[in-house]
């Protein structure tokens, strides 16, 4: 079976893949593969020694955390295809890792700056605590004095290191003449530190430079998590863009062909297409019969025959047979050209939400700094202007309010999820799309690759030993999949035949013991034997004799069944939006039960119904792989793609799984269903803490120690909150391994 | 109390200590694979240090398995 879906798959890979190869610095190749089956050190260790074994790797080092190979080869233009069969061969299926991440994640510079600031603010509060202790402890006169002094000379390079990343964005936001969450704890830290050093000068009893530095760490501790799950910039139209050859080869008035770019075509001009060429511009064939691959349009992997008359749209991919064909339009409005758009447009309507600690950071902020205000007013005028207290008590409203737990609610939270969902095979790619999948009411599917597998499946067959010999030979003479899948099906030893001939479009012939043979279309193979027209499916057939019918069957994916159930289950419409052909389509969701079917969908179909579903007040979850469904994966609220997925498509999907069973969908739902109710008890215990913390700071009645418990205690508690996610339903059935391969015939 | 000018500055230099420490060990990249990690003490091949760090990522020098 897995030798049919890399065959089936062959032609499109490749050159993924070979596009997936970096250049280093030192002229070798680099690429990152992702390897979802491994599971331990043993697979480690073994992919490891047989990729360094062979003699076009210089070095191959496996990342278990990410699950991913980084192989470097000797040559930059060495072929990374026999390394991914090797890989097959092990047993480990290894596809690609999106280029966009495996490009981010050696130069997450940002990163290493908050992990530095976090071990400086670590260093500065577990030393200005241990000398704080000291001062709880009843440290007096020249002693607490004495601490109070060093402590500032740590805090004060702590703080200036450290809050770096909060001074810089809140100037940043003022500057801009806006608002965000760094200007209150950029004020807070600052202020809290400039009346502890004045305090100290003045030998006072109490100084914030614990506070001050205490904060710094927990937030940059959230600040770091949100980094983590920050969306990183990815388009999927660059991998849109590699579909489309640079020039065309065009048939000039003379006879000859010349290259030309793409730029040169103009409608009119005739194109001489070769096999395993992607057709340039949109066109019509003049002459020659071939197969297609029309999965950019229709998601179908299995191809189409096409003969003169037909018309071909750019990016489709040319199989069989040499066509010329007549350039209908230019390649600015050809269909791929049409489709970046799509992607463009849709890429760029995407981010329009709002996370959900940005929408508490518009309401925190001001309420903050009004409530500082007026408590410093309302001390000046009950203390009748004693400034010096007024100002302590009001800088200990704005240390006291600081969002550490506020700040830490959410990121913790989609850290520890996206932890569990990556051992649940499911990788994310923004926090935010967590946050999105949890308001979802309503899941649309992509038929082929997405609800079935990639690669059709033969069944049937009958007839004797000698014919299907005769049959199998035929089939492994072809790379049509569908032959390939025959191939696969049969396993006679291939007979001894001559004169093997592959009509583009039609099948392939040949002779055994001195009889013609055929193998392809009913009508085709109806030329020299009985067979009734219009039967769908190959047919093998001997010249006047017998008949073999081939039944090809979508193979629904693993656990679909229950996947679909379950979603309904929960409440959810489900949809299928497929650009399969209505009859094929039906088939399936009837099996699966599903209802709404739209079949024969094009791409720009495709985003059409989405945003129907949306004006309508829809939330849709879109679950897709092909090229075609690359736009409508990001128009959708939020996105979910298998890791069989095109380039395009796991680029425009904000989850990718990478086992096959479909039930990772209804589980990557539970996982955001539960953070998302973790994420609002954060938040619950967050203005909880702030009901109590408030009034007591306003009030006077806050010291440095009760602020260091406050704020820790709170920052604690909703890290140990956000750690149940972990444990809930973490005992859940894992159900893809019992379902078995189910079929549906086509 | 004249302890405490002692062991204040040492108390300091050892967090000093700890902090380059754990900055030089960010620089070599020893937290991208810590899932790896814990699994990697257990290969029998002859282990030797890694030779090149470029940019966190690392090239290993070619295993041989006894």
């Amino acid at each position: 079976m897995a030798s049919v879906v890399t065959a089936a798959l062959g032609l499109l890979d490749s050159g993924q893949i070979r596009a997936a190869v970096r250049m280093t610095a030192d002229g070798r190749g680099r690429f990152v593969l992702s390897l979802p089956g491994i599971r331990c050190g043993g697979c480690v260790a073994s992919i490891e020694q047989a990729l360094n074994d062979r003699d076009d790797v210089a070095a191959a080092r496996v990342n278990l955390t990410l699950r991913q190979v980084s192989v470097t080869l000797v040559a930059a233009d060495s072929d990374p295809v026999p390394i991914i069969d090797a890989l097959g061969r092990l047993g480990y299926t290894a596809a690609p890792a999106d280029t966009a991440d495996a490009a981010d994640a050696p130069d997450d510079r940002i990163g290493r700056g908050l992990l530095r600031a976090i071990a400086v603010a670590g260093f500065g509060a577990a030393n200005i605590m241990l000398l704080s202790v000291g001062v709880w402890a009843g440290a007096e006169g020249q002693t607490r004095e004495t601490f109070h002094i060093i402590s500032a000379l740590i805090a004060v390079p702590v703080v200036a290191y450290a809050g770096q990343p909060f001074f810089g964005s809140a100037i940043n936001a003022l500057r801009a003449g806006r608002m965000n969450m760094d200007v209150p704890i950029a004020v807070a830290v600052v202020l809290a530190l400039t009346l502890s050093l004045f305090e100290t000068l003045q030998g006072g009893a109490h100084v914030f430079f614990d506070a001050a530095v205490t904060l710094l760490f927990f937030l940059l501790a959230g600040r770091y998590l949100d980094h983590l799950m920050r969306m990183r910039a990815r388009s999927a139209v660059a991998g849109l863009a590699r579909l489309s050859p640079r020039g065309a080869m065009v048939q000039q008035a003379d006879g000859t062909s010349a290259y030309v770019g793409l730029e040169c075509v103009t409608p009119g001009t005739v194109l001489s297409i070769a096999t395993a060429e992607r057709v340039p511009v949109d066109v019509r064939i003049v002459e020659g019969h071939t197969d297609i691959d029309r999965s950019l349009v229709t998601g179908e992997s299995l191809p189409v025959p096409a003969g003169p008359g037909d018309t071909l749209e750019a990016g489709t991919l040319n199989l069989t047979g040499l066509i010329a064909a007549e350039a209908l339009r230019s390649a600015d409005d050809s269909f791929l050209a049409q489709m970046m758009r799509m992607q463009q447009g849709a890429e760029a309507g995407r981010s329009h939400y709002v996370r959900i600690a940005d929408r508490a950071a518009r309401l925190y902020a001001p309420v903050v700094h009004v409530l500082a205000l007026a408590t410093f007013v309302a001390w000046i005028v009950a203390t009748r202007g004693d400034w010096q207290t007024s100002a302590f008590v009001a800088i200990s409203v704005l240390i006291i309010t600081c969002p550490c737990a506020l700040g830490l609610a959410v990121p913790v939270a989609h850290v520890v999820a996206a932890g569990r969902l990556m051992r649940l095979g499911i990788l994310m790619k923004d926090g935010s799309a967590l946050e999105r999948l949890a308001e979802i009411d309503r899941v649309v599917f992509d038929k082929t690759g997405t609800l079935t597998t990639q690669s059709p499946r033969v069944m049937g067959g009958g007839g004797t030993v000698s014919d299907r010999a005769a049959a199998r030979a035929l089939a492994l003479q072809s790379t049509h999949p569908a032959a390939r899948a025959i191939a696969a099906h049969l396993t006679e030893m291939a007979a001894a035949v001559q004169d093997v001939t592959e009509l583009p479009g039609f099948g392939i012939e040949g002779t055994v013991d001195g009889r013609r043979i055929r193998l392809g279309r009913a009508d085709w193979v109806g030329e020299i034997a009985a067979v009734a027209p219009g039967t769908p499916g190959p047919i093998f057939a001997i010249a006047g004799g017998d008949v073999i019918l081939f039944d090809l069957a979508e193979t629904l994916r693993p656990a679909s069944h229950t996947a679909v159930a379950d979603l309904q289950a929960a409440g959810l419409g489900v949809s299928m939006l497929s650009g399969d052909a209505a009859d094929r389509a039906w088939r399936v969701a009837g099996d699966l039960g599903i209802h709404d079917v739209r079949p024969g969908a094009t791409p720009a179909d495709k985003i059409a119904v989405l945003d129907d579903m949306r004006r309508e007040g829809h939330r849709c979850l879109m679950v897709g792989d092909g090229l075609n469904d690359a736009a409508a994966l990001a128009t959708a609220h939020v996105s979910m793609a298998p890791s069989s997925a095109s380039d395009a498509g796991r680029t425009a999907a904000d989850f990718v799984f990478l086992r096959d069973g479909l039930d990772s969908v209804p589980a990557a739902l539970h996982v955001a269903r539960a953070t998302a109710s973790i994420v609002r008890q954060n938040f619950a215990l967050a203005v909880g803490y702030n009901c109590i913390a408030i009034p007591l700071a306003m009030a006077g009645l806050v010291t440095p120690l009760i602020a260091a418990l406050a704020m820790s205690g709170s920052s604690i508690l909703v890290i140990g909150n956000a750690l149940r996610l972990n444990r809930s339903g973490a005992a859940r059935p894992v159900a893809w391994r019992q379902a078995s391969m189910e079929q549906v015939p086509v | 109390m004249t302890i405490l000018a002692i062991l204040i500055p040492v108390t300091l230099c050892m967090g000093v200590i700890g902090l380059a420490a754990f900055f030089w060990s960010l620089r070599s990249g020893q937290y991208e694979d810590l899932a790896g990690d814990a699994e990697r003490i257990l290969f029998d091949a002859n282990d030797t240090p890694l030779k090149s760090v470029k940019r966190g990522r690392v090239d290993t020098p070619k295993e041989t398995t006894p």
